[in-house]
């Protein structure tokens, strides 16, 4: 588990691990923005915790001062490696203009709206097998027999590497952003999800097929071949930005529904409501956070940024800012005006967010379908990850 | 109603072509542009103001009404 001590100041000593903050974060933002809106902690290294709407999506656009390079909300612990892999990260996530800009371009028409639609047959048939695999049951974890199953593998047909490895893909993923702050943990994915990218770019320079890993290693930008260094960094980051945030929308949105009857009972009976219904749910339970590192000396809203302090880009308080959204603590199904960054803000929105849309809408509407009554068996056993990506991780209901 | 789409602000949410798809036509790259010369029919103006309300980026204008 995390290694937190206890907060007493949040304003002054934040920690994102702490165990109040990953289960209910919701009521410190609320007030951080009256008495400190830009927080700050010594805890991880000198770190800045912005919680208003317009602070967070100015603070996004301001990629000058605002790098890119280092995104991980849990700075690594441990040593780092004296021959890494990875020369540039995980572009384009981990990368500013022009490394951002040539890789985004890669990457984005496979997660166009059209390809996406491509992808909706395979995800629904997804979530009716997995629904058919206990719905005798009248019980089920919605999170790890459901959520958890469904980002893995669609992902997994995108890089057209095998869907059984489904379970090690998320093992992978969960190690490098839930159990950050344990660096064998963390070694441990960063090794697993190399070696495995790493034989599987071997192989498809002899034998291409028609996937995003094969079209990386073949394409060209400007006349000259992608470095595989890049290859690999893109095609771990569509994994790792690919399962675990989507896997916790789709959870965090059943939890919702499981703990709010007239919010199910009107969707069961209202499936038009889905699409608006959708952005309302991530943006009240927006799973991810991204971190940036100050670039050089600056001032932000009386707050003295030193170059190389870290900053959390917490697109999740953003979207519930009373400023930004009426009655931003409640979710209104049909919301009308829903400016949500529950994606990010500006040159870094998120490439998958077609994709993650889809996974959600889709997964919502099977299972509404078929068990359109349902609650939380033992709300005690319910557990959240938090830190980069906020999510149930159990979510044990039961269902007539 | 007439509205346009500001190239340097889409950031491709696509939030408009989800609310508005008769009005709004997205690219591989998520680039957001209007369908024709921007001109929404009465009975879509609803959806138009629903888009323009939506978009994170504040990438959609009502450039005459």
């Amino acid at each position: 588990m995390a290694r937190t001590q206890p907060v007493d100041r949040w304003d002054t000593d934040f920690d994102v691990l702490d165990a109040g903050y990953i289960a209910n974060p919701f009521s410190i933002w609320d007030q951080l923005r009256t008495t400190c809106p830009v927080a700050h902690s010594d805890r991880r290294g000198s770190t800045w915790l912005p919680t208003r709407y317009e602070d967070v999506v100015a603070l996004a656009h301001d990629v000058e001062h605002f790098s890119s390079l280092e995104v991980a909300v849990i700075p690594f612990d441990g040593d780092e490696p004296e021959d890494p892999v990875l020369l540039y990260g995980l572009p384009p996530i981990s990368a500013d203009p022009p490394l951002h800009t040539w890789t985004r371009r890669l990457l984005l028409p496979w997660f166009s709206h059209h390809r996406v639609e491509g992808y909706e047959e395979l995800t629904r048939k997804l979530c009716v097998d997995l629904i058919h695999g206990f719905e005798a049951d009248g019980h089920a974890d919605a999170a790890v027999d459901y959520a958890q199953q469904i980002p893995a593998r669609v992902i997994a047909r995108i890089l057209g590497v095998p869907p059984d490895l489904a379970d090690t893909f998320t093992g992978w993923v969960r190690d490098v952003l839930e159990f950050a702050d344990d660096p064998e943990r963390r070694v441990h994915g960063v090794d697993g999800l190399l070696t495995f990218f790493t034989e599987e770019v071997e192989r498809r320079r002899t034998e291409p097929g028609d996937d995003l890993l094969s079209e990386l290693l073949h394409a060209e930008v400007d006349g000259t071949p992608v470095e595989e260094s890049v290859v690999l960094g893109m095609a771990a980051l569509v994994l790792i930005a690919g399962v675990d945030t989507t896997w916790s929308a789709i959870g965090s949105s059943l939890w919702h529904l499981a703990t709010h009857p007239d919010d199910r009972a009107r969707l069961v009976a209202e499936p038009s409501l889905m699409p608006l219904a959708v952005e309302e749910l991530l943006r009240a339970y927006s799973p991810v956070t991204m971190a940036r590192v100050v670039t050089a000396d600056v001032e932000f809203e009386g707050c003295p940024m030193k170059a190389g302090d870290k900053l959390l880009m917490n697109f999740p308080a953003a979207n519930r800012d009373p400023e930004a959204f009426d009655d931003a603590d409640r979710v209104v199904l049909d919301r009308a005006l829903n400016r949500h960054v529950a994606f990010g803000s500006g040159i870094h929105r998120c490439a998958g967010s077609n994709l993650a849309r889809m996974e959600l809408r889709i997964a919502l509407e099977e299972w509404l379908a078929r068990i359109p009554d349902f609650h939380l068996s033992d709300q005690a056993e319910v557990t959240w990850a938090g830190g980069q990506v906020r999510g149930p991780r159990i979510l044990p209901v039961v269902f007539a | 109603m007439k509205i346009r789409v500001d190239p340097d602000k889409c950031q491709g949410h696509a939030r408009c072509y989800a609310l508005a798809p008769d009005l709004f036509v997205v690219d591989d790259y998520g680039q957001s542009t209007v369908i024709g010369d921007g001109a929404v029919p009465e009975a879509l103006e609803d959806k138009a103001r629903l888009a323009i309300a939506n978009c994170p980026e504040y990438a959609i204008e009502e450039i005459a009404n």
